[in-house]
C-alpha cells in the first residue's frame, strides 16, 4: 500500500481546503524558480528518469514526447495543451484534480511550457464541468495574482499564460488531434497522423498534448527527484495512480495508489470490497469501457499496470475501474457500452461509423434473445473490420470491449443466440452489409 | 453520431447584450487574432445562455459575422457538438447518465422516475414547472453513480427517494442542493456499510 508519505494529491477530496494558500502549504510552487532555472535539458531528463508514462490512456512516455518538441523555437510558436476532456466512461480522476488541486495542474502547465518552448497554454474542459472549470478559472486568477503565472512566471523569466476552452459534449474531443480541431473552431474530426502534433499542432504550430494527470504530477516529481518517483511501483510501470473504483463495490471512490497494486487489494481495501463478496464477482473493467473485461479469474491475481495488463490482453487506459458483479447481466452492460460508442462515433470512418451502430444492434440483439447463432461470427467479423482500419483509436476503442465480451463469456452468449433468422429468404447477404438494417425499418 | 433537430420555429433577429458584447472581446483575446475562428464555441455557449439555454439559427448567423466565418461551419459545429441546445429546453434542464457505470447502479431507475415525473418523453417541456430531461452518455463522475445533470450541476450519490424528492423540487421551482445524496466527502470511500444494506446497491 501507498504509505501516505509518497500520496502526491493529499487534497484528492478536499480534506485540506483547494486555495492557493491551502496549496502552499502542500508545497506547490515551492522552488518552481529554481526548478526551471535547472534548464530544459535537465527537466525533461528527470522526467525521463521518473519513466512517467501518460495518464490519458495511452501510456506513452511523458519526458521522450516533451523531446520531440523542436529544440528553438523557429517561426511558429509552441503550444501546450492539456487535456482535460474526461469522459471515458468509468473515469473520474482529472475532475478531482481540476476542483481539489488545481495548483498542481498549473504549476505543472508552467514548468512542462517552459520544458517545451510554449508561452501560452490551453486547457481544454469537457464542457458538462463547468462547476470545474470555474473552480480552475479562479484557481488560475489566483496564480495570476501571486505572479506565478503572466510575465516573468514565478520569477523564473518565462512569461507564461492559460486559458481555457470548454468542449462540448463530444467524447472523440479526448483524442488530441480532434481536440486541436475543436480548439480551432472546427467539428471534432481526429487528424490523419503523421504529422504529430509536437511538429504540426494546434494553428499548423508545434503543440504538445498531454492530460491533466500527468502534468499535475511532474513538479512533485521534479521536486523530489524522478528517482523517488521510479522507486514506487513496477520497473517501466512506476509511480502512483489515481484509481476510480465505480460499479458493483460497497463504496465506489477515487484513491491514488502505487502502480502495479493487486486489483483484489485494491477493490477490498479501498472500495469495500465487491458487493456480495469476492466470489460474487463476475468481471471487471480494469482502465475505461475502451479495455477490454476480465474475467474473475483472472481478476483473482491481476496486478494493475501498463504492461501487466497488456499481457492479459487488456489494458490500464485510464484506470477507471468498472466492478460487475453476478447479478449484472454483463451482455446488457456491454451493450450499452456499444451504444455508447455509437452515439460517440465522429462519423469520419467508415468502419467505425457503420461498425459502432452494427455492433450496438447485434449485441442488443443478443441481449433480447433474439439473435442467432451465426450473428456472434458476425459479430466478431465486424469487431476485426474496424479494428486498424481507421484514422483514430476510437475504431480498437469500440471494438476491444466487444472482442473481450466475445473471449470471455463466449458460452453466456451462445445460450442466448437460439433465435430463428430473422432473415431467412436470404442466404447470401451481402458481405459488409447489415441486413437486418435494410429489412426492418426500426433496426 | 447523434441526429440533431433545428425548432421549427426561429427568431428572426439574434444580437448579444452589452455584457455580453464585452464577454466576446474578452474571449477573443484568448486566441491569436488571425485563428478568432476558435471562438465560435465559446460564442455558442453565451448565444444558447442568452437565449433560455438553446441556440437559434439566427444567433449562428451572427456568429458567423463576428468571426468572419461562413455560416455553414458555424452551423457544422453547433450541430456536431451535443451540449449545444437546437430546440428550446425547460429551465430545469435534467440529463440522466445512462452509460455502463451508472446504470450498474441503478440509472435505469432515474430514468423511469423522469418519465413518470417530468415528461413521458426525452426534450420534452413539462406540463408545469418548466422542466426537461434527457439520457446523456457518460458524465464523468463514475464514482458518485448513479448521477444526474440539472443545467450546470451535478447531483450524486442518488437512489430512488432522493430522485423524487430533486424532481418534485424542480418542478417547484425550488431546486434542492448539488452534491453527493449520500453525505460523503467528494469521492472519498465511505465507512464500509454492511453486506445486506449493500445488496441492494
Amino acid at each position: 500500500m501507498l504509505k501516505p508519505e509518497n500520496k502526491i494529491f493529499k487534497n484528492l477530496y478536499n480534506q485540506h481546503g483547494w486555495e492557493i494558500d491551502s496549496a502552499f502549504e502542500r508545497d506547490d510552487w515551492k522552488n518552481t524558480k529554481d526548478i526551471i532555472s535547472k534548464g530544459r535539458d535537465w527537466i525533461i531528463n528527470e522526467v525521463k528518469i521518473s519513466e512517467l508514462r501518460g495518464r490519458g490512456g495511452a501510456g506513452f512516455s511523458t519526458g521522450l514526447k516533451w523531446s520531440f518538441a523542436p529544440k528553438e523555437v523557429g517561426s511558429r510558436p509552441h503550444y501546450l495543451v492539456i487535456n482535460a476532456d474526461e469522459s471515458e466512461p468509468g473515469t473520474c480522476k482529472d475532475r478531482d484534480i481540476l476542483r481539489f488541486e488545481p495548483q498542481k495542474l498549473i504549476e505543472g502547465c508552467l514548468i512542462a511550457g517552459y520544458a517545451v518552448n510554449a508561452h501560452v497554454c490551453y486547457i481544454y474542459i469537457r464542457g458538462e464541468y463547468v462547476n470545474e472549470g470555474l473552480r480552475l478559472q479562479e484557481a488560475i486568477d489566483q496564480a495570476y495574482k501571486k505572479k506565478l503565472l503572466g510575465k516573468d512566471a514565478a520569477g523564473s523569466g518565462w512569461d507564461f499564460d492559460i486559458h481555457i476552452h470548454y468542449g462540448a459534449g463530444a467524447y472523440i474531443c479526448g483524442e488530441e488531434t480532434a481536440l486541436l480541431e475543436s480548439i480551432e473552431g472546427n467539428k471534432g474530426q481526429p487528424r490523419l497522423k503523421p504529422p504529430f502534433p509536437a511538429l504540426v499542432g494546434l494553428y499548423g504550430c508545434p503543440t504538445i498534448v498531454n492530460n491533466v494527470e500527468t502534468i499535475a504530477v511532474v513538479p512533485t516529481i521534479l521536486r523530489r527527484g524522478g528517482k523517488w518517483f521510479a522507486s514506487l511501483g513496477k520497473p517501466k510501470n512506476t509511480g502512483t495512480k489515481i484509481f476510480c473504483i465505480s460499479g458493483n463495490v460497497n463504496s465506489p471512490c477515487n484513491v491514488e495508489e502505487e502502480m502495479g497494486i493487486p486489483l483484489k487489494e485494491l477493490i477490498e481495501k479501498h472500495a469495500g470490497g465487491v458487493i456480495g463478496g469476492w466470489e460474487n464477482l463476475q468481471a471487471v473493467i480494469p482502465g475505461g469501457s475502451s479495455m477490454p473485461l476480465l474475467p474473475k479469474k483472472t481478476c483473482d491475481t491481476i496486478t494493475m499496470d501498463f504492461d501487466t495488463l497488456i499481457e492479459n490482453k487488456s489494458g490500464l487506459g485510464t484506470a477507471g475501474i468498472v466492478v460487475i458483479n453476478k447479478q449484472q447481466d454483463i451482455v446488457a452492460c456491454m451493450a450499452r457500452i456499444a451504444r455508447f460508442y455509437k452515439h460517440e462515433s465522429c462519423g469520419q470512418c467508415t468502419p467505425c461509423r457503420e461498425g459502432a451502430g452494427w455492433m450496438w444492434r447485434i449485441l442488443d440483439r443478443i441481449n433480447k434473445r433474439k439473435a442467432t447463432l451465426s450473428d456472434i461470427d458476425l459479430l466478431s467479423d465486424v469487431t476485426k473490420q474496424i479494428e486498424g482500419h481507421t484514422i483514430c483509436a476510437f475504431g480498437e476503442g469500440s471494438a476491444w470491449p466487444v472482442q473481450g465480451l466475445l473471449r470471455h463469456f463466449r458460452k453466456e452468449i451462445e445460450s442466448r443466440c437460439w433465435d430463428e433468422p430473422l432473415i431467412k429468404k436470404k442466404t447470401n447477404n451481402p458481405y459488409l452489409v447489415d441486413q437486418h438494417l435494410l429489412e426492418n425499418k426500426n433496426a | 453520431m447523434s441526429l440533431k433537430k433545428i425548432h421549427d420555429q426561429q427568431p428572426k433577429e439574434f444580437d448579444f447584450t452589452n455584457d455580453n458584447q464585452k464577454k466576446i472581446e474578452i474571449i477573443l483575446k484568448r486566441y491569436p487574432e488571425k485563428n478568432k475562428k476558435s471562438a465560435v464555441m465559446p460564442l455558442l455557449y453565451l448565444a444558447q445562455k442568452q437565449n433560455s439555454n438553446w441556440i437559434p439559427l439566427a444567433a449562428m448567423k451572427k456568429i458567423a459575422n463576428l468571426l468572419s466565418m461562413p455560416y455553414i461551419s458555424v452551423y457544422e459545429v453547433a450541430t456536431f457538438y451535443t451540449m449545444y441546445n437546437l430546440t428550446p429546453v425547460g429551465k430545469h434542464f435534467i440529463q440522466v447518465c445512462t452509460t455502463t457505470p451508472c446504470l450498474i447502479r441503478g440509472a435505469d431507475k432515474i430514468v423511469k422516475l423522469c418519465k413518470e415525473k417530468i415528461a413521458p418523453n426525452e426534450n420534452e417541456i413539462s406540463k408545469k414547472g418548466d422542466c426537461s430531461w434527457m439520457e446523456v452518455e457518460c458524465l464523468g463522475a463514475c464514482v458518485s453513480a448513479p448521477m444526474i445533470q440539472i443545467n450546470d450541476d451535478y447531483y450524486e450519490d442518488l437512489d430512488e427517494k432522493n430522485t423524487i424528492e430533486i424532481l418534485e423540487s424542480l418542478l417547484k421551482d425550488k431546486p434542492l442542493k448539488p452534491g453527493s445524496y449520500r453525505g460523503r466527502k467528494n469521492t472519498s470511500p465511505e465507512v464500509v456499510r454492511s453486506e445486506t444494506e449493500g445488496k441492494h446497491a
